[in-house]
């Protein structure tokens, strides 16, 4: 218990992944679904980088995770673009009102 | 000894705000606990001798992302409290799901035994990372940048005030 290991920093994100899906599916709102999506981009980048301290020593899944971090800035950025053009047009965030393609 | 303590305090800071991202109802207070969730995380990669990835998780993602949604909270609400409440069929089935996977995910990950590691990764210096960014790593490293190109005109586009 006291020897931190691999397996404890893959529980931790196996725990914080699922909360990001818990997240992701409750939410209603687009923003609440965004903020899901940075919870499970975490979990899967804390498995990277304790991968890369405690298993192959090398430095291959920092850069992984430095990536993931960049792509999800990138889809954040074009997310809340979105949202914004779905505000404009419905007058509010609820996911579940944009059941059209066309309005 | 030092490093099991840091690493249940920091693990504990990531998974209760992670809780709270999870079940709060208000949009705002989601985003409050993601910053907390967010520094947990970065904690964690001091504590996996990870010093730049800690950085650049505080910079970008608390620094950056987060502002960002914080910005699209309160750009699309009417009043900052506004609740959309899913049903509850919907968030008790959420919640079994959930719960099944976290635990089929422990119980898989638990009953593993990992191979011997290689040895722990020495702290990297930010030099090396630099180098493996231009030497192995150059042609994701550009592809990068010219996907942020094309974030940043695609956002703009998007974002227009309409005609």
């Amino acid at each position: 218990m006291l020897q931190i290991g691999l397996q404890h920093y893959l529980v931790l994100s196996a725990i914080v992944f699922s909360l990001g899906i818990l997240c992701m599916v409750t939410k209603r709102n687009a923003l609440g679904i965004l903020i899901g999506v940075e919870l499970v981009l975490n979990a899967a980048n804390i498995n990277l980088v304790a991968f890369s301290r405690y298993q192959t020593g090398a430095a291959d899944g920092h850069m992984f995770a430095v990536f993931v971090i960049l792509l999800a800035a990138a889809e954040a950025a074009i997310g809340i673009a979105i949202f914004m053009n779905f505000y404009n047009t419905l007058q509010t965030i609820d996911v579940d009102r944009g059941d059209e393609l066309r309005h | 000894m030092l490093e099991a303590l840091a690493f249940y305090i920091f693990a504990a800071v990531t998974l209760v705000s992670a809780i709270g991202v999870a079940v709060s109802r208000n949009i705002v207070r989601s985003a409050v606990c993601l910053l907390g969730t967010l520094g947990g995380v970065a904690c964690l990669y001091f504590l996996l001798n990870a010093n730049l990835l800690a950085a650049i998780q505080l910079i970008v993602y608390a620094g950056g992302t987060l502002i960002l949604i914080v910005f699209g909270v309160m750009l699309t609400s009417k009043s900052p409290w506004v609740v959309f409440d899913p049903s509850r069929a919907q968030v008790v089935g959420a919640v079994i799901v959930t719960v099944l996977l976290a635990t089929g995910l422990c119980m898989m990950l638990l009953g593993h035994t990992w191979p011997a590691s290689a040895g722990p990764l020495p702290a990297l210096q930010v030099k090396d990372i630099g180098k493996m960014l231009l030497t192995d790593y150059l042609v994701p490293f550009e592809a990068a940048s010219v996907l942020l190109l094309v974030v940043m005109i695609g956002a703009a586009y998007l974002a227009r005030p309409e005609k």
